[in-house]
């Protein structure tokens, strides 16, 4: 029988990184600088390698006519379990950095757990995916320093960039119920636990790149459920065109 | 440093040293260290190979060239794509090492050599066209994952220098 809770968490990790992938791909050939946009285009192709991964596994598991792409391409809006953060659009480059950023910080975090996960797959993936997200931290801290510590305008535009997706913060630190029956087999990985961490790790770039950290009474959440933002709907229209167009069709 | 054993067929090993990385010609895949093992039984061959990134689009590539060649001699092919353990710049192997240099992409140091670059702390990326260590990180991301974008102070020579990953 399958195991329909690992199957939903190898989701709600997975969909994360196939997201923001297609977000950071979005930028190809629209980035500020060629740097930047082949550094954004690079993080987006590590993202996409390790969604590969999650999803063969997951549709090992789904068995049946179930692939990667299937998995990918052809699930409904309420299927996917990424968080809000993720799916925020590009707005300027200050929005692409800050989200890029407040993702990075968990996703160290959590994969440095997932690494110790009792399954040997997902323990596989997030070692090698780890040392990959090291470097996209390392990138996007880099910008959060320069545009904060930059010109009067990158700096209010990396603040208001801030100020907006900071609302989207508290949902990574959610348990789905897929999360704690993951967490009671010694799968997955206790994300309530990294959240002092997480904060703390923002405040230390924030205050060097001189940001001022936001303050926010009310969180959005809904992703891990499956209610996304308005924005998910235009994301996956793109995305599953050519196979909502032409079924089955091969690269 | 992640050492594990390679369990490659003595056989294999000249068919195996034949194919290249796709977006790095000189290199082959074996002086790469992306091949884990390669068994022969009967006349079957399970290769294993685990990619350098994750999104590495040679991968696919790197397994077809494989297939190829090992049918070419005969045999028949079975590709395993392996995850654990994680592939290091540790395992590209000395001659690796020099024929990346000889094509003109500066090989891995240390994990922190390009940051050090940036901030100008240490210098020590070799430019691949005159040897000079004044040399500046352009860029971390570079023409594809496993590589960052450099610049000679000195003979002005732009090169890719190869990510160290441990």
């Amino acid at each position: 029988m399958m195991n329909k809770n690992l199957y939903n968490y190898i989701l709600g990790v997975a969909d994360n990184s196939l997201i923001l992938g297609q977000r950071l791909g979005e930028l190809c050939g629209h980035g500020p600088s060629l740097e930047t946009d082949i550094a954004l285009t690079n993080i987006s192709l590590d993202l996409l390698g390790q969604v590969r991964g999650y999803y063969q596994y997951a549709a090992k598991i789904l068995g049946g006519n179930a692939s990667e792409d299937t998995i990918a391409f052809i699930r409904k809006e309420r299927d996917y379990k990424n968080v809000l953060l993720v799916e925020q659009p590009n707005t300027d480059f200050a929005y692409v950095i800050a989200r890029q950023f407040l993702f990075d910080v968990y996703h160290v975090l959590f994969l440095d757990q997932l690494q110790h996960s009792r399954d040997l797959t997902l323990s596989a993936i997030a070692k090698k995916s780890l040392k990959e997200a090291l470097y996209h931290k390392r990138f996007s801290s880099d910008w959060i320093k320069r545009l904060g510590d930059g010109t009067d305008e990158s700096h209010s535009r990396i603040q208001n960039a801030m100020n907006d997706l900071w609302v989207f913060t508290n949902e990574l630190f959610q348990l789905t119920e897929a999360d704690k029956e993951m967490l009671n087999e010694g799968i997955g990985v206790d994300v309530t636990q990294l959240k002092a961490d997480y904060y703390n790790q923002l405040n230390d770039v924030l205050n060097e790149a001189t940001i001022e950290i936001p303050e926010v009474k009310f969180f959005q959440k809904g992703g891990k459920e499956g209610v996304h933002t308005e924005h998910m709907g235009y994301i996956l229209a793109e995305m599953q065109y050519m196979q909502r167009a032409y079924p089955n069709m091969e690269w | 440093m992640t050492t594990t054993e390679q369990n490659i067929d003595n056989k294999l090993i000249p068919i195996l040293e034949q194919v290249s990385d796709p977006e790095i010609p000189v290199l082959s895949i074996m002086d790469m260290g992306v091949v884990r093992s390669a068994v022969l039984k009967n006349n079957k061959v399970k290769v294993e190979i685990t990619p350098t990134y994750s999104g590495c689009p040679a991968m696919d590539v790197i397994g077809d060239d494989i297939k190829k060649a090992l049918k070419d001699e005969g045999y028949e092919v079975e590709i395993d794509l392996i995850l654990y353990p994680a592939w290091t710049t540790d395992w590209i192997t000395p001659r690796g090492r020099k024929a990346l240099e000889d094509y003109g992409i500066a090989a891995p140091l240390s994990e922190t050599a390009d940051k050090e670059a940036l901030l100008g702390n240490k210098r020590i990326v070799k430019c691949t066209n005159c040897g000079s260590t004044n040399t500046r990180l352009v860029s971390q991301f570079g023409s594809t994952a496993c590589k960052a974008q450099f610049q000679c102070e000195d003979c002005l020579e732009p090169f890719d220098y190869f990510k160290c990953l441990k």
